[in-house]
């Protein structure tokens, strides 16, 4: 931020516009979109398609490329919340979302099944097995917490334990059993409701949106997680607990991965304990950085990361769309990661400060020789 | 941090005594741990455990790892992490299996080695690049390293096969009897032990890593950069250049470790030596290796391979085989080490004030 005072000309002129535009936090993830859209566009126009179909049960759907971007991009966004804060509070990130919604979806199945592996209707309400899973995932959020702020532990390598442990858990909860639920209004949370031709998902996201918005607006979490990220022992001092925060960030996250998981085991009716979010947490991580925030902690911006989320997933999702391997495609993740990375690193930041100076110093310089 | 206070005055003295058994007493935990397991299973499930046989293959099953943990110990002694040596050894893997294969490649055997140390030399010395000299965080780098390695591994080939070629199978078949350690079968007869080729390799990287840290100055200045990094610089220590060239040495541990999985499996898989990174950060942990830098042995991750590897054998003989237990119990043992880990570390902090 600091370096677009340092730039010639005044705020007004188009110069200074840019640079401002290129300062502001959400350039990145909406340039990174800009360059998906046009690719798609050169590539195959199509991909913008939405057209309106009906689905197996003859309710009204859109489909297009473009909704399962918005409808997959659902969860990642959902975990994207909490992960910015847990980023931004402890400096780290939380590796374990992918095994905890493996747990999460578990736990949902294991209250609706009941004993019976494949039930006839549901053992319980939705929602009581919904309360369960948030109350589950939060515990073990709330692990991850303690270990991160009592215990100290960096939160990665906390946060490893259930990135080992999680998925058996997962299959402990259901002895190994593959549940399927064949009530069909079970499926409405992770597909259509009947009537609505948008995917339920893209409501669950926009309204966890909606909350966490007011929650930084009428609370001073926003301003409390980021002291702790930025200094620590002086948040401390200013009567600030950096660990109940640091707890807290982990336990909203838990609350987070258990949304996620819901849609998640919703969208199949079941669970496959190895696949199920494989590999979410990376998505995450790269949402987080891609929105600009500090992985280090400190600062963030919860819109870019947000918008990360669905950059993300546009990204997939024109990969697969050019047949590229599923698995093949965390190479190119990886890449567009350490691009991402390197372009933030303040080694690499400083330079170009640097370099800025010099060109604006000889453009000064030039002038007044003019003059 | 025992290089902090290697000041020999008499005043320090006393200090000096403990801050040694500071940083033994994790080493001496995980020996007294493994010892007391292997006894136990001696006692309790008897049989498989009392053959020294059952020690080797113990040895032989967990080469690639022994490997693996020792280069992962050496980044963490200088205070970061690489969590993509396990998809870099299912890289190795993949690579030389296609390179060896008479269906694919059809190459010789020396080269297939250098394709590998190759590979891993590559990783380190551009994760170790980003994380020194560009002050990234080791986590992030080496996660992305760990998601090319993948997305890589299945881009060369995305489906398992075995290596069909002469010279390799004569290379995996060759086992080293180790004298008097042999057992009687039913019939009388005497079987020798034996060992891969794999777990000589495994004991000469632990022995020359061994050395590496306790007499020379690189190895010194590992612990004195994870100790303290600013401290370090101010010693005259290049701080970037140490990083450098422990994610370089682990990558090249991973390149090795890659070539030992692949003498012991013999074929090239996507997922192949899946979670790996996992058991050799766990491995180091539980033989004393502190996450926050400056402590660690490579004694002691030798012993915290053995004490994994161990547990799992138990796991396994008590009928409990699904793949969920031996999971649970490795993150188990791991979160009490991190527990232990961190309640020495707040008491060292109280000492100190």
């Amino acid at each position: 931020m600091t370096e677009s005072n340092n730039t010639i000309g005044s705020g007004k002129s188009f110069k200074g516009f840019v640079g401002r535009l290129v300062q502001n936090q959400l350039f990145i993830p909406i340039a990174a979109l800009l360059v998906l859209v046009i690719f798609n566009l050169a590539a195959d126009p199509s991909f913008f398609k939405i057209t309106l179909d009906q689905n197996s049960a003859g309710d009204p759907v859109l489909s297009g490329y473009l909704i399962t971007i918005v409808d997959y991009a659902s969860e990642l966004a959902i975990l994207a919340i909490g992960m910015t804060l847990v980023t931004a509070a402890s400096g780290g990130q939380d590796i374990s979302v992918g095994a905890t919604i493996a747990i999460a979806g578990s736990v949902v199945l294991r209250v609706l099944c009941g004993t019976d592996s494949r039930p006839e209707k549901m053992q319980a309400p939705i929602i009581v097995a919904f309360l369960i899973c948030v109350i589950v995932s939060a515990l073990f959020g709330a692990f991850n917490g303690a270990l991160v702020a009592f215990f100290k532990i960096q939160p990665m390598v906390a946060t490893l334990i259930l990135f080992t442990a999680g998925r058996s858990i997962a299959a402990w909860i259901n002895n190994n059993e593959l549940p399927i639920i064949s009530d069909p209004s079970f499926g409405y949370y992770g597909n259509f409701i009947p009537g609505i031709p948008l995917p339920t998902p893209v409501f669950i996201a926009a309204l966890c949106m909606v909350v966490i918005a007011l929650v930084l607006k009428f609370t001073n979490l926003r301003l409390y997680a980021q002291a702790v990220g930025i200094n620590p022992s002086s948040s401390r001092l200013n009567g600030i607990n950096p660990q109940m925060i640091k707890f807290l960030t982990f336990v909203i996250l838990g609350v987070c991965v258990a949304v996620a998981g819901f849609i998640k085991v919703s969208r199949l009716s079941t669970i496959n304990y190895s696949v199920v979010a494989k590999d979410i947490e990376m998505d995450v991580i790269l949402a987080v950085a891609l929105g600009g925030n500090a992985l280090s902690g400190g600062k963030f911006n919860m819109t870019a990361s947000i918008l990360g989320a669905y950059v993300i997933q546009f990204l997939t999702t024109t990969l697969l769309k050019f047949k590229v391997d599923s698995a093949a495609i965390s190479a190119y993740k990886a890449v567009v990661v350490i691009i991402l990375v390197v372009l933030s690193a303040p080694f690499v930041r400083k330079k170009i400060g640097e370099l800025r100076k010099k060109i604006t110093a000889r453009k000064v310089k030039a002038a007044k020789e003019g003059v | 941090m025992s290089v902090n206070i290697n000041v020999n005055t008499g005043k320090n003295k006393l200090r000096r005594r403990a801050a040694l058994t500071d940083t033994n007493l994790l080493l001496f935990i995980t020996i007294g741990v493994f010892i007391v397991m292997y006894v136990c299973a001696i006692i309790f499930l008897g049989k498989g455990f009392t053959k020294p046989q059952a020690f080797f293959n113990i040895l032989n099953e967990n080469a690639s790892l022994i490997v693996l943990s020792c280069g992962m110990s050496l980044v963490m002694i200088t205070g970061g992490i690489d969590i993509s040596v396990g998809q870099v050894t299912s890289l190795v893997c993949m690579a030389c299996a296609v390179y060896l294969d008479k269906d694919h490649g059809n190459g010789d055997v020396f080269t297939s080695l250098f394709i590998a140390l190759g590979i891993g030399l590559a990783f380190g010395a551009v994760q170790g690049f980003l994380v020194a000299y560009l002050e990234i965080q080791p986590f992030i780098v080496t996660l992305a390293g760990l998601f090319f390695a993948k997305g890589m591994t299945t881009i060369i080939n995305s489906s398992q096969f075995n290596v069909e070629n002469d010279q390799f199978k004569v290379l995996k078949s060759t086992e080293v009897n180790v004298p008097l350690m042999g057992s009687y079968n039913k019939l009388g007869e005497y079987i020798p032990g034996y060992v891969e080729i794999g777990v000589l390799v495994a004991l000469a990287v632990v022995i020359i890593l061994f050395a590496l840290l306790r007499w020379t100055k690189l190895g010194r200045n590992f612990y004195a950069v994870g100790g303290n990094n600013q401290s370090a610089n101010m010693l005259g220590i290049n701080v970037k250049f140490t990083k450098f060239m422990a994610h370089l040495i682990c990558g090249l541990c991973a390149g090795i470790g890659g070539y030992v999985y692949f003498m012991h499996v013999g074929s090239g898989s996507p997922s192949h030596a899946a979670g790996a990174e996992m058991n050799a950060i766990a491995s180091s942990i539980i033989g004393g290796t502190m996450l926050t830098g400056g402590v660690g042995n490579i004694a002691g991750t030798f012993f915290g391979v053995l004490s994994l590897s161990t547990i799992k054998n138990i796991v396994a003989s008590l009928g409990l085989d699904e793949a969920w237990w031996t999971n649970i119990t490795v993150a188990a043992m791991l979160c009490i080490f991190l527990l232990v880990q961190s309640v020495i570390l707040a008491r060292k902090n109280k000492n100190k004030k």
